[in-house]
């Protein structure tokens, strides 16, 4: 097999190296991991002017070689040669932002350092111009002694120019004599003061404008009105996931019926019938239906990310967060938190401090995570009473808006307490770079979308269809003698015995016992296994079909479904959550510790929620 | 005339533009510190104060370059600044 010659991006964060990385690749990337660290490589293939084919890599974004975080420790490794798994480069393109010369260009100077071939891309071009810079990329590359080429990744231009130095670049890479290991390092402010220099050297005009920037900031960095934003961006969001969703959600639910309905009309009625309609077509299904809210709510994450708001909204939660020895920077792991925790808790490694990062790992699950919806919505949609307080403002979004502050506020007592006891120390401090606001592209959010509607339809056609067909043989088997009730009667019903002895105490009842297991595999799958028991239950019924809310009604009282609700506020996560706790902090101690407090809190939440129900007489 | 009386970052109007006269890098931690120099801050820069979390004392955001930072208030009290 011939190794492909080996690009780098490689810049400062905020550079906007990953836009150039997906217009350069296209579709045609791969992610996966550097073995040994939890830091994620995205790679793709590029043909080059004369058709050759290179190997393009996204090197994590960094300010400098000196690495203060792991995914910085990647770049700097990779960039000597030192990283397991990865060649060194044979050509770099370093990306700098052209509005932000004077930082970007220090980096530069210590890459071009290095001797490796080199390409700078002088990117966001349009922005700066907007910014009131104008820019001689000719003189830059006569100052730096390496081509630079204009470019505007999210609008591809620049692009054929930048392919054609690649060529070039790639053809003199094998020439050079192979670089140090590691330069002599020269102290940062001498670079910085050439940068600076050269800054000002390729600079044809410039006009300080920014207006519209600093008109945003000032109303979403204001005191009094920045936090008002913030709530009621989370507040429409919320509705959103709700509202939006209604009408999809019917298209797939009448799909599914129809599919139910086709089986049932083609097969015999038996075993295998029912094992496809009452297990693999209803649990499926009633996963498969809220598709559409963990998208809207995937959508809102996407767009205040690529906006630059995400960095605003941790600027203004950074006091709070110190307040329980975190800093706003954990805001943003946090935020992805609430669409799934196994990104939130990759999102950790941009936080330096070790037991910073430690703590919002372990209190990232009490997110409210999309996975965690669908039981919401089906417990609220039933017990709930769909009646709106004020205009435009439901009762069941509030109860769901309740939730996810009840999550939250767990969290921030739980970080309080860990930072007092297991995860002491120093607050590691606050200092990030705000990038300017940005007109999120319709195409990057499209394809972020995609790929988490994916993930979740596969996880439903998997680990779900298989978790239901498992529960739909233990719901079966032994089959129950005329006149007793099936589900009573089964493997999973005598289990479901057992732990309802544990779980009673706090309000629940055999059919939740029944979920609680299942839902250990995702969390999403307490739906199922209801709908799943339900269906079973019924088939003997003659009236046969109820949906799940009707028969919720019939079996469940308020504070018991209340009390569900507040165990999946805390309920301890699914296994994806466990595993890769396990690898980002490398053992078990941590994602043990993480299962056991959360059970713990669940279970005492749980209860204090069934007892005050039942005693304000709900 | 008398040379413009130095003052905390922290404390500099907002929208008013000031050198870096003296960042007290002793009274940083050491990783603090080196963030703050890679993004550039150091004596004789130019920096500009844009927002202030009043809040109990938020962070402030202040322009360094062509860059915003966000920085908590014991850094922006360790970095002295003279107006303009």
């Amino acid at each position: 097999m011939s190794i492909l010659p080996l690009v780098a991006l490689v810049g400062n964060p905020n550079a906007g190296k990953s836009a150039l990385f997906n217009a350069l690749t296209g579709a045609r990337q791969k992610v996966g991991n550097y073995p040994g660290v939890t830091v994620e490589r995205h790679s793709g293939r590029l043909s080059l002017d004369d058709g050759r084919p290179v190997e393009l890599v996204d090197l994590p974004g960094t300010y400098s070689l000196d690495p203060s975080s792991p995914d910085e420790q990647v770049t700097r490794d990779v960039l000597f040669g030192r990283q397991v798994g990865e060649r060194r480069p044979d050509v770099l393109v370093v990306v700098v932002d052209a509005a932000n010369l004077d930082l970007h260009l220090r980096f530069a100077l210590q890459l071009i350092a290095l001797g490796l071939p080199v390409v700078v891309a002088l990117n966001m071009v349009d922005l700066a111009e907007r910014d009131g810079l104008t820019l001689s990329a000719e003189a830059l590359s006569r100052e730096l002694g390496v081509p630079v080429v204009p470019t505007v990744a999210v609008r591809k231009r620049g692009l054929d120019v930048l392919r054609a130095a690649l060529t070039t670049a790639v053809e003199g890479s094998g020439k050079q004599a192979p670089a140090a290991d590691a330069p002599e390092e020269q102290p940062i402010a001498q670079l910085q003061r050439r940068a600076r220099e050269i800054a000002r050297a390729a600079t044809v005009s410039e006009t300080p404008t920014r207006r519209w920037n600093h008109a945003l900031d000032t109303i979403a960095l204001h005191p009094m009105l920045g936090p008002i934003v913030l709530v009621a961006l989370m507040f429409v969001m919320f509705q959103a996931v709700f509202s939006w969703s209604e009408a999809p959600i019917g298209w797939i639910e009448g799909g599914f019926a129809a599919v139910d309905e086709a089986v049932r009309g083609a097969m015999p009625e038996g075993l295998l019938r029912s094992m496809i309609t009452d297990g693999l077509i209803a649990g499926v299904g009633a996963v498969l239906v809220f598709l559409p809210q963990i998208l809207i709510l995937f959508a809102f994450i996407l767009v205040l990310e690529a906006s630059g708001y995400m960095v605003r909204a941790a600027f203004l939660m950074d006091r709070m967060m110190a307040g329980v020895g975190l800093s706003g920077r954990a805001f943003i792991p946090l935020l992805s938190s609430f669409a799934c925790a196994v990104p939130g808790i990759m999102a950790t490694r941009t936080i330096s401090d070790e037991k910073d990062r430690l703590t919002t790992i372990l209190i990232a699950p009490l997110m409210t995570c999309s996975a965690r919806l669908p039981v919401y919505t089906i417990i609220i949609g039933a017990f709930i009473p769909d009646r709106s307080v004020a205009p435009g403002v439901g009762l069941q979004g509030l109860v769901l808006l309740g939730l996810y502050l009840a999550g939250i506020a767990g969290a921030f007592v739980a970080a309080l307490v860990l930072r007092q006891t297991v995860t002491k120390g120093d607050s590691s401090g606050f200092m990030m770079e705000m990038p300017r606001y940005q007109m999120p592209r319709l195409s990057d959010i499209a394809i972020g979308l995609w790929s988490r509607a994916w993930i979740f339809v596969k996880r439903a056609g998997t680990i779900i269809a298989l978790t239901t067909i498992v529960l739909w043989a233990l719901l079966s088997f032994p089959r129950a003698p005329e006149g007793q009730s099936q589900v009573d009667h089964s493997i999973a019903g005598r289990i479901a015995s057992g732990i309802e002895v544990v779980v009673k105490p706090i309000g629940f009842n055999h059919d939740i016992a029944l979920a609680l297991l299942p839902a250990m595999a995702a969390r999403e799958v307490a739906v199922s296994a209801i709908g799943t028991v339900y269906a079973v239950d019924d088939a003997e019924d003659a009236a046969g079909a109820r949906t799940i809310v009707e028969n919720l009604q019939r079996r469940w009282s308020l504070p018991t479904a209340l009390a569900f609700l507040m165990w999946f506020v805390f309920a301890p996560q699914c296994i994806s959550t466990i595993a890769v706790t396990r690898r980002e902090t490398n053992g078990w101690k941590w994602p043990l510790f993480m299962v056991g407090y959360l059970f713990a809190a669940a279970y005492i939440m749980a209860g204090i929620t069934y007892w005050l129900a039942v005693a304000a007489g709900l | 005339m008398l040379a413009p009386a130095p003052l905390p970052l922290e404390s500099l109007p907002l929208r008013r533009r000031a050198t870096i006269a003296e960042i007290a890098w002793g009274r940083l931690a050491l990783p603090e510190a080196r963030r703050l120099r890679e993004f550039g801050f150091e004596e004789g820069m130019h920096v500009e104060l844009l927002h202030r979390a009043t809040l109990f004392r938020g962070p402030v955001a202040c322009r360094i370059g062509r860059m915003t930072v966000a920085l908590r208030r014991n850094v922006a009290a360790a970095i002295t600044v003279t107006v303009d």
